[in-house]
């Protein structure tokens, strides 16, 4: 619903809210139903990567409130700095754990190849933040690890403007770009789910047969199957 | 700090000892890197085998009482 | 299909929903993860070893502390030789056929070691006449005598490490004294670099280094590059490191200090370095980073290559999946 009666129809305000209202409607954007084959564990761990990042960053944002010395001055500090430490240990895990459940599942099929490429990319840079955040520790592993990896990073010529060993820059990049980027790999991976739906079951190959030998129209198997042929 | 944060804040098991290792041919990985990946695989084999809550709800909605599509 | 292009008949989903609330599921989830870090954090805790520093470098290895000044004078520590980002030498440029992006990239972090890590460090010591002359002395040589006097000086150190590392008789031209740390080189042809390098230590030792070596160019700083490089060329952060499993060759990048858990989604790119021809290579990292990207690329590209994308449909791990699923249908 337009604000004025005279909203000009190309103002980009109303393109914009049309668009997205039109690619996800509110009852899709969040469901309070899911198809019956949701049934199995395995569903729970991209919610639990999700969960995961929100401890890491809530934690993350304590840690940051006292500056990066605070955790090596108090007890405090240093609890925080396990509980990122380990929520990050916990991210991974389920993470890859959810990579292999979808990838059992083929959870690109029906159009969902974007799902998987940003969840793919959102893993892979959650690995450099979690190096960021290794070297700006200020104790001995930060020191081990940003003057060993240097060398890798300077191979390729990335040491040339991403420098492990200063602090300053690592931990920018550690707080604020790194987890800036993965929030919204994360937002748009979440969002391409709840616009194609969750991946549904890959048919079984009996039924296809059967399904062909009797339908008319023995190529396409009939909606609300899911099947990829080899 | 009281001693009671103290005791809260301080952990029950010390890890802060050289790790033991598992080796094997050449491969070397700590033993808390294998409990790690040996865990993920475990929890991986757990959440596709054991059975899901709320099966009479999929079962109830499979007979008629569930919608279409959002 | 063929195996080369499958065809995907994936059809939206037609059939039945049960109620199922995201957002009851999200706040338990937190609540979980939450509960599991707390748990892991009061049982565990998290490791914090601290930093070695220069003073305690100085301290704790006062002969290897020397050896290694006296290479970042000759310009023959692995910094002094290492090229792009930090100069133009060539002792660790990597490369990889007809990719040279370390050489493309060029010097972005210049250092000197000879100045940054012993001249510029000597010249902020006053009131000491005899290092005032000596720093004249070696300013004014030219060049070649200057490579000769901290060579002179580097050899007999050189000679004491690979003793020391073989555990033989150490040469009798180096002595330490281990309680005060003091260096004594006998070198003949070193000119002015003795009392250089003892000078060096005294302020190694009581913490000026450091300092110094941050602060070098504005107050405030956070790069660390110069004083964390002139460490790692000498040997206490390796000490250590192999007390913690942490060296390559320990598949250390993997691994936490202490027996923490590390960076098991790691263990790919470490395995690499543990194979030849990478593990000999001196384009091992480069090596190594182009094998990871382009697995990397693969990785974000499994739904499009064939094979791999067809491989779920043959192994079934989908039935156990969506059993439910597949024993409700008719």
């Amino acid at each position: 619903m337009s604000v004025t009666p005279t909203t000009p129809p190309k103002s980009w305000t109303v393109k914009v809210r049309e668009k997205g209202v039109e690619a996800l409607p509110p009852d899709k954007l969040l469901p309070d139903g899911q198809p019956t084959y949701v049934a199995s564990w395995i569903y729970v761990f991209g919610v639990a990567s999700i969960a995961s990042l929100i401890v890491i960053i809530g934690s993350g944002c304590i840690l940051a409130l006292k500056g990066p010395a605070w955790w090596h001055e108090t007890g405090v500090g240093h609890f925080f700095n396990s509980i990122h430490l380990w929520s990050v240990e916990l991210f991974f895990f389920v993470m890859v754990v959810h990579l292999w459940g979808k990838y059992w599942m083929a959870a690109w099929r029906g159009g969902r190849g974007r799902v998987w490429v940003t969840g793919a990319i959102t893993f892979l840079v959650a690995v450099p933040c979690a190096l960021t955040g290794y070297v700006s520790q200020q104790n001995f592993d930060a020191q081990w690890i940003s003057t060993q990896a240097k060398d890798a990073m300077n191979s390729v010529g990335v040491g040339a403007f991403f420098n492990l060993t200063n602090f300053g820059q690592m931990y920018s990049y550690h707080i604020l770009l790194l987890p800036i980027a993965i929030v919204l790999l994360v937002s748009l991976h979440v969002l391409l789910v709840r616009r194609n739906g969750v991946v549904p079951p890959i048919e079984l190959e009996e039924k296809l047969t059967a399904m062909r030998a009797t339908s008319p129209d023995a190529q396409h198997p009939p909606a609300g199957a899911g099947e990829v042929q080899s | 700090m009281n001693s009671l944060g103290a005791a809260v804040l301080g952990a029950v098991f010390n890890l802060n000892h050289p790790a033991h290792t598992v080796d094997w041919s050449f491969i070397h990985l700590s033993v808390a890197n294998v409990v790690v990946i040996g865990l993920m695989l475990i929890v991986f084999v757990l959440a596709i085998l054991l059975p899901f809550p709320g099966a009479a709800s999929r079962e109830a909605a499979r007979r008629g009482g569930g919608g279409g599509a959002p | 299909m063929s195996f080369l292009r499958p065809k995907d008949n994936t059809q939206p989903w037609k059939g039945r929903y049960a109620p199922y609330d995201l957002v009851k599921e999200l706040c338990i989830a937190v609540g979980v993860i939450t509960l599991l870090a707390v748990l892991l954090t009061v049982l565990l805790s998290s490791p914090d070893d601290k930093p070695s520093t220069i003073a305690q470098w100085s301290h704790e290895l006062p002969a290897d502390f020397a050896t290694t000044a006296a290479k970042e004078l000759a310009g023959t520590s692995d910094t002094a030789e290492y090229g792009p980002p930090y100069n133009h030498e060539s002792g660790s440029v990597q490369h990889f056929l007809f990719l040279h992006p370390q050489r493309w990239l060029g010097v972005s972090h210049p250092i000197n070691t000879a100045d940054d890590y012993v001249i510029k460090p000597l010249e902020t010591i006053p009131n000491d006449p005899a290092l005032t002359s000596a720093l004249a002395e070696y300013k004014g040589a030219t060049e070649k005598q200057k490579k000769e006097w901290s060579e002179a000086y580097a050899k007999p150190l050189e000679a004491y490490a690979t003793a020391v590392e073989e555990k033989k008789a150490p040469p009798s031209t180096v002595s330490v004294n281990q309680s005060t740390g003091a260096v004594t080189v006998k070198a003949s042809g070193a000119g002015p670099v003795p009392v250089m390098m003892t000078s060096l230590q005294s302020l190694a030792q009581s913490g000026g280094l450091e300092g110094g070596l941050v602060s070098s160019s504005q107050f405030f700083q956070t790069d660390y590059t110069k004083p964390l490089l002139f460490m790692a060329d000498g040997g206490l952060l390796a000490e250590r490191a192999e007390q913690q499993h942490l060296l390559g060759e320990q598949w250390g990048l993997m691994n936490e200090t202490g027996s923490y858990p590390g960076q098991p989604w790691l263990w790919l790119y470490a395995l690499w370095y543990q194979v030849e021809p990478m593990k000999s290579s001196p384009n091992a990292d480069i090596q190594v980073l182009l094998i990871m990207g382009l697995l990397s690329l693969a990785f974000i590209c499994i739904p499009f290559i064939p094979g791999v994308n067809i491989l779920p449909r043959k192994i079934p791990v989908y039935k156990l999946i969506w059993k439910e699923h597949y024993r409700s249908e008719p």
